[in-house]
C-alpha cells in the first residue's frame, strides 16, 4: 500500500523520537527556515570545527516527514567533512527530485534511503528538504563568514 | 421557486465527482473552502461563449463582438441582480484578491480626494482575515502613514467585540472584515461593526468570498459599502472576481489599473477615466469566465440559496457531532451551529495536520491542510496549522462519515489511538 511506502518504519521511529533535537547552546550559527506554503519551521543550530561538522542542534514544529528528516539529516551530516556532508545533501536533492524514480544509495545515505517514496508525493518534498535546506544555508553563511574575515 | 433539495441529482452536474482517486478510491472532494468544483451548465456556457460568439467586447463593429458583449453585460446584470447591487457598481476582475487590492490602492491615491488615507488615518480588521485582505491594508499603511488596528479573536473562534468602540475610533477611515472566515467556519456579526464604523464614517469592505457562494447575500441589506468574492469558489471558473462597491465611492475611488477599456478621452499628455464599472476594468476583460460565473450563479440561484444553505448547515451540524466524538480531535473554531457555515478546523493530538491530510487523501478524501493563507490566526491558536474541510452543495453525509473514519484510521496508522 502506497501508505506504507511512504510512511516507513524508520521514518516514524525517526518522528516519534527524534535525534538533536533541542538546541545546542554553542554554535557557530543559528538559521530559521520556514515552509511557507504549510508553515513548518525549523531553527538550527551549526557547530564546525576543522572543516568537519562538529555539531547540528534543531528545532521546529513540522509534519512526521519533515521532522523525521531533519532527525536522520542531523545524524548523517554530524562527524562528517563539510564537503562530504554537502555530497550527501546533493544524493538526498536528487533522490527527492526523482518522482519515484530512485531508492537512494544506502551506502551514503543510511536511513534516509526511507524517505525515497516521498518523491513520488510532489507536495511532501519541500517537507523533508525542510531541515536539509536549513542546514545548506547554515554552512554556506558559516563558509561565508569566514571568507569575509580572511 | 426552490425545489426540495436533491443532492444526488445535483452530483450528476459535476463530471469531476465521479473521478477515480488513488487507488481507486471514490473522490470525497471537502475542500470547497479553497475552490469549489464545476458543474457542467458552467463549463458548457464557457465553451459555447467560445464556439459561438468570441470577440473582443466593447470594440468592433461586428455581429460577434455586439454578441460578445451582450453575453458580458448580461452577464454582469446576473451578479449584480444576486447580490442586490445595481448593475454600474458591479466590476469584474480577475480574483477577489485582485478586487481587494484595487479597494486598497483606491485608498491610497491622493487623486481619490477625500478616500486617500493620511498619517494619523487608522484601518481596522480582524484577526481571522484571510491574506488577501491583511496584507493589502499594510501596505496600503506603510504607503499612506496610517496605522493598522485590529479586532482579536475569542478562544471559541468569534470576534472579540468588547473593545470595538475603542478599536474603530474617530480616526478610522476603513474597516475590512471578513463575512464568514475560511478557517473557523464563523459568520461575524457585520450589524454592530457596521454600525460603528458608519458611525465614526469608515468605510466598510467586505471579504465575501466564503459567504456569497453559501448564503443568500444583498449588499443593501447588509450595509456594507465595498464586497469582494471570487467566482472559482461560488462554481464558476478562475480567472474571474466580483468587486463590488456603492455608486459614490467608486465615482470618487482612482483606478490602479490603466490601459484600453478604462478611458474616457487620452491625448499624449493625459487622459480621463470613463465612469464605473469601466474605469476598473482596464484591457479586454475575462469574458468566458464572466459568463460561466454568471452560469454557476444561475446554477445557484435555480437551485435556490436557501435550499443550498439549509443543505450546508445540515451537513455542518453532522459533521461537528461526528468529529466530536473523535477523542484526541480539537475543534478550531466554533463548536455550536451558532453563526457557523460549512467549514471545520480541527487539529488531532499526535498528528500533524500534514499527515492526516495524506492519509485521508489515501482513502479519496481531499481536504485543506496547513494555516489557510491565515497565519495570523494559526499564531493565536498557536498551530502550526490545521485540517480543515469545507462544504459545498454536493457534499453528502456519507463523505462525512468517510471523514470521520479516515481521521480514525490515521491515527491508528500514527499509534495515537
Amino acid at each position: 500500500m502506497e501508505l506504507e511506502s511512504l510512511y516507513q518504519e524508520v521514518i516514524l521511529d525517526h518522528y516519534k523520537n527524534p535525534h538533536n533535537k533541542g538546541l545546542a547552546p554553542e554554535k557557530d550559527i543559528q538559521v530559521h527556515h520556514v515552509n511557507p506554503s504549510c508553515g513548518d519551521e525549523i531553527t538550527l543550530n551549526l557547530t564546525l570545527r576543522n572543516g568537519d561538522v562538529s555539531s547540528v542542534t534543531w528545532d521546529g514544529v513540522g509534519c512526521s516527514i519533515s521532522q523525521a528528516s531533519s532527525s536522520i539529516m542531523s545524524e548523517l551530516v554530524t562527524g562528517k567533512p563539510v564537503a562530504q556532508a554537502m555530497q550527501t545533501l546533493e544524493n538526498f536533492s536528487e533522490l527527492m527530485a526523482s518522482k519515484g524514480t530512485q531508492s537512494g544509495d544506502e551506502e551514503v545515505l543510511e536511513d534516509a534511503v526511507a524517505l525515497a517514496g516521498v518523491s513520488k508525493f510532489p507536495a511532501r518534498v519541500k517537507c523533508a528538504l525542510l531541515g536539509w535546506m536549513a542546514f545548506k544555508d547554515a554552512v554556506v553563511q558559516v563558509n561565508g563568514r569566514e571568507e569575509d574575515q580572511t | 421557486m426552490a425545489r426540495e433539495f436533491d443532492v444526488e441529482r445535483v452530483r450528476k452536474d459535476f463530471p469531476i465527482l465521479s473521478k477515480a482517486m488513488r487507488q481507486g478510491a471514490s473522490l470525497k472532494y471537502l475542500d470547497s473552502g479553497a475552490t469549489s468544483q464545476k458543474p457542467i451548465q458552467v463549463l458548457d456556457a464557457e465553451r459555447r461563449f467560445y464556439t459561438e460568439s468570441n470577440a473582443a467586447v466593447h470594440r468592433g463593429s461586428h455581429l460577434l463582438a455586439e454578441e460578445a458583449s451582450e453575453a458580458f453585460e448580461s452577464s454582469r446584470q446576473i451578479v449584480a441582480s444576486f447580490i442586490g447591487a445595481a448593475e454600474d457598481e458591479v466590476i469584474f476582475t480577475k480574483s477577489a484578491t485582485e478586487s481587494l487590492n484595487i479597494i486598497a490602492y483606491g485608498f491610497g491615491n491622493p487623486d481619490s480626494g477625500s478616500l486617500c488615507l493620511k498619517p494619523g488615518d487608522k484601518v481596522v480588521v480582524t484577526e481571522m482575515e484571510h491574506h488577501a485582505n491583511l496584507i493589502p491594508w499594510q501596505q496600503l499603511c506603510k504607503r499612506t502613514g496610517a496605522t493598522l488596528a485590529w479586532l482579536s479573536v475569542t478562544d471559541e473562534g468569534r470576534l472579540d467585540l468588547s473593545h470595538l468602540n475603542e478599536i474603530i475610533d474617530s480616526s478610522t477611515k476603513v474597516v475590512a472584515i471578513t463575512h464568514q472566515s475560511n478557517v473557523l467556519g464563523t459568520i461575524n456579526p457585520l450589524d454592530p461593526i457596521v454600525a460603528r464604523a458608519h458611525e465614526v464614517g469608515a468605510v466598510v469592505v467586505l471579504d465575501a468570498c466564503q459567504s456569497v457562494p453559501h448564503m443568500a447575500i444583498d449588499v443593501r441589506e447588509l450595509k456594507v459599502d465595498f464586497l469582494a468574492f471570487s467566482g472559482h469558489k461560488a462554481l464558476g471558473p478562475t480567472g474571474i472576481g466580483i468587486l463590488w462597491g456603492r455608486a459614490e465611492l467608486l465615482d470618487e475611488m482612482e483606478p490602479s489599473l490603466f490601459g484600453g477599456s478604462m478611458i474616457e478621452s487620452v491625448t499624449m499628455e493625459t487622459a480621463t477615466w470613463a465612469k464605473a464599472p469601466r474605469k476598473f476594468e482596464a484591457g479586454v476583460p475575462n469574458m468566458a469566465q464572466a459568463v460561466g460565473l454568471a452560469a454557476a450563479i444561475n446554477y445557484m440561484s435555480d437551485l435556490g440559496m436557501a435550499a443550498i444553505h439549509a443543505h450546508e448547515l445540515a451537513l455542518t451540524t453532522y459533521a461537528l457531532d461526528a468529529l466530536n466524538g473523535i477523542d484526541g480531535l480539537n475543534i478550531i473554531g466554533p463548536n455550536s451551529m451558532d453563526s457557523r457555515g460549512g467549514t471545520i478546523s480541527f487539529t488531532i493530538d499526535g498528528i500533524h495536520p500534514h499527515d492526516v491530510g495524506q492519509v485521508l487523501d489515501q482513502d479519496g478524501i481531499a481536504v485543506r491542510t496547513g494555516h489557510h493563507c491565515a497565519w495570523p490566526l494559526m499564531r493565536r491558536f498557536g498551530v502550526s496549522g490545521t485540517t480543515r474541510a469545507s462544504f459545498h452543495l454536493y457534499n453528502t453525509m456519507d463523505e462525512i462519515d468517510a471523514l470521520a473514519a479516515g481521521i480514525k484510521s490515521a491515527q491508528k496508522f500514527f499509534k495515537v489511538d
